[in-house]
């Protein structure tokens, strides 16, 4: 069944909330690619905005993240693994990917989950596999599993490298940022599947922060914007869940213990936000054979700048993609600066993309 | 940093345009390759079409298919599109090292089945063998020669109002073939691997005024519909609904985050004709086994010139662009 009446009755029901100038965030990757395929942006009342923010999760991964995976990458007897997303993502020297340091000899291979990387230590003993991991909870608990199966199988060849991060502490930082201005968030479903309703529930209770949890479907996109402006309107910050089908309101309990048994949450560096404590998913002492990090030693460089390269101003939502002066005329898909251009759910290549006329 | 070949320039997106415009035209540039076409046009007592394509496909046999019966249909295809009768093939091996001759033979006996299928014959041929981690198990080259029957006027004949034609779904062999390589839903989709000289036989003998044909490979409809509009007087406007896709192919491209219209076909032709002629033409495509799905797509506009533009279920308007790179899966 066509949804396209149920989309224009929501959109009238948008027009005629009693809302002024109003921003309101949605901090998922798929949700940002969705709502630009949609065209979602231009059917909005001209005084309500939707912004992207930290939700793809390859492009808050800082470029000095990415400038040691592509040295990894080159490590003798050294498989990389990692999801397409990852290989052309610049780091801090424009034109430098694993795409390209594949064509320079480097055994990056391409993965549909974490599982088939162990797979791959097991057939491939005399080499070393390296997972690179990505993502926030909701592919997690993937890697969680997959450590834990290289555990149980006692493969010595297998190392995960972890850039795995979680949602809230980055939604703290960007609330105390200056100059925000959004007035309620559009919450990431996949992510929610994972910690439930109630891993948002510190947005009304602690910043009376309205949050919406939405599905990716055009018309369910837009009844979790409806009801996000509602609660803006009312001015009754809440947490809802318009995505019931697959959000439990505690999540999913197992996929959580998953997460505990395999990592703690340390600082990370976050493109955009900077270090965030507490923000970043790290192997858990007693799977420190596993860790990538230690196997290889590798430390996080300092972070540096990519010339002229606003990506991180696009994640906080400070600058819309097309109001970057790189976008389309330097930054391009083929040829990115930055890794909102380029990753599948980047706020840029979404923007590049699905150009509205 | 000094440029390389990586993987995006085998994609059929930019990045070829760019290798093929950049590095490989200055050199070699003539009438006949200027054009850019699926094959080239000699002009002479006929005017033969002639053209070659190569083969590296992995995995070697996926469902709908396999290496060697995409070498045939493939070249078959460009000379048809052309408006030619394929009739003579000419067929290269570069061969690894321990590769089993069963498998070989599995290969060379698709091959013949679909020559005959095709009606054309593979005159000549050359066999390399590289050692042992110098190639990918088996590579093909095939090239085709045929005798133009239909002269098509192009794209230089295009007016706005005429009708985009597709001869069937869209996506098939590239999810199809990702999905083989992935292990994920194994079966469930079948490349459309398939010989169009018939199809486009019919098409062109009905009396139709067909201005071009292209068979969308890589880079898929979207980036074939662009290769049509680019630096040209008019844009194509594209109905999002009217582009016939298999549920099941859409559900695979939305698991990987891929579209449809970017992947790859391996058995479909895109058309322009004249808008009159549309619901004819049409009608004729649906008679032939190749075309049965055929829909007509969009339409040729007067503004947005040089653009593909797409028009959402919703009413939206958005530019489609070209493929960017290599089609890559996505993280979630």
């Amino acid at each position: 069944m066509r949804s396209d009446e149920t989309c224009r009755k929501l959109l009238e029901a948008i027009a005629d909330l009693p809302l002024g100038e109003t921003q309101i965030m949605e901090v998922c990757g798929t949700h940002t690619m969705a709502i630009a395929e949609a065209g979602i942006r231009s059917l909005l009342p001209k005084q309500i905005r939707l912004i992207s923010g930290p939700g793809c999760p390859v492009c808050v991964t800082p470029p000095e993240d990415i400038d040691a995976v592509l040295e990894l990458a080159m490590e003798p007897d050294v498989v990389l693994t990692s999801y397409g997303d990852m290989l052309r993502v610049p780091g801090s020297r424009r034109g430098d990917s694993l795409m390209r340091r594949r064509a320079l000899g480097a055994d990056v291979r391409i993965v549909y989950s974490p599982v088939d990387a162990v797979e791959i230590a097991a057939q491939e003993p005399e080499k070393q596999v390296v997972f690179l991991g990505v993502g926030f909870e909701t592919t997690a608990p993937g890697t969680a599993a997959a450590l834990l199966t290289a555990k149980e199988r006692g493969l010595k060849n297998f190392t995960v490298l972890s850039l795995l991060k979680s949602v809230e502490p980055a939604l703290r930082a960007l609330m105390a940022t200056e100059d925000f201005a959004v007035s309620g968030f559009l919450c990431p479903g996949h992510v929610a599947t994972i910690i439930g309703e109630a891993g948002f529930r510190f947005l009304p209770e602690e910043y009376r922060m309205p949050g919406v949890i939405s599905g990716f479907e055009t018309e369910e996109i837009l009844t979790a914007v409806y009801l996000l402006l509602r609660q803006i309107a009312d001015g009754t910050p809440t947490i809802q869940n318009a995505y019931p089908r697959a959000v439990r309101p505690e999540g999913n309990i197992l996929a959580k213990q998953m997460l505990q048994r395999a990592f703690t949450l340390q600082r990370a560096n976050w493109r955009g936000l900077g270090e965030i404590p507490q923000s970043g998913f790290a192997l858990r002492e007693e799977l420190s054979d596993y860790d990538a990090a230690k196997r290889f030693r590798i430390h996080p460089g300092q972070a540096v700048l990519q010339n002229g390269c606003r990506c991180g101003e696009v994640i906080t939502g400070k600058l819309r993609p097309r109001q970057c002066p790189l976008f389309e005329r330097v930054c391009t898909p083929e040829d990115p600066v930055g890794p909102c251009m380029v990753s599948s759910e980047g706020a840029c290549a979404a923007a590049y993309k699905y150009q509205e006329i | 940093m000094d440029e390389i070949i990586t993987l995006d320039y085998g994609s059929g997106g930019k990045k070829t345009s760019r290798l093929i415009e950049q590095y490989i035209l200055p050199g070699f540039s003539n009438p006949a390759l200027d054009v850019l076409g699926d094959g080239a046009l000699i002009p002479g007592s006929g005017t033969l079409a002639f053209s070659t394509d190569s083969f590296v496909v992995d995995p070697l046999f996926f469902p709908g298919g396999d290496i060697g019966k995409l070498a045939i249909c493939g070249t078959v295809n460009d000379i048809a599109m052309c408006g030619a009768e394929p009739k003579f093939l000419s067929c290269a091996l570069i061969i690894e090292e321990g590769l089993p001759m069963q498998t070989l033979e599995r290969v060379l006996q698709s091959m013949h089945d679909a020559a005959k299928k095709a009606g054309v014959q593979i005159v000549t041929g050359d066999t390399k063998v590289v050692d042992r981690g110098r190639g990918d198990k088996l590579y093909i080259n095939t090239a085709g020669i045929g005798y133009q029957k239909h002269a098509l006027a192009g794209l230089a004949a295009v007016r706005p109002g005429d009708a985009v034609l597709v001869s069937g779904t869209v996506g098939d062999h590239g999810t199809g073939v990702m999905l083989a390589r992935s292990g994920m839903m194994e079966g469930e989709i079948r490349s459309d691997c398939a010989a169009l000289n018939g199809l486009a036989e019919a098409m062109l003998s009905c009396g139709a005024a067909v201005r071009i044909l292209r068979d969308p490979t890589r880079g898929g409809l979207a980036t074939t519909l662009n290769e049509f509009t680019e630096g040209q007087n008019f844009g194509i406007e594209l109905e999002e609904d009217a582009v016939p896709v298999r549920p099941e192919v859409r559900s695979a491209c939305d698991l990987l985050g891929l579209e449809p219209i970017y992947c790859a076909n391996e058995g479909k032709l895109v058309c322009i004709c004249a808008k009159e002629d549309a619901a004819r033409l049409l009608e004729t495509m649906k008679q032939v086994p190749e075309g049965q799905n055929a829909a007509v797509i969009g339409r040729v506009t007067e503004d947005a010139a040089g653009r593909v533009v797409m028009r959402t279920a919703l009413g939206g308007r958005r530019i489609l662009q070209k493929l960017a790179g290599a089609q890559l899966p996505r993280i979630c």
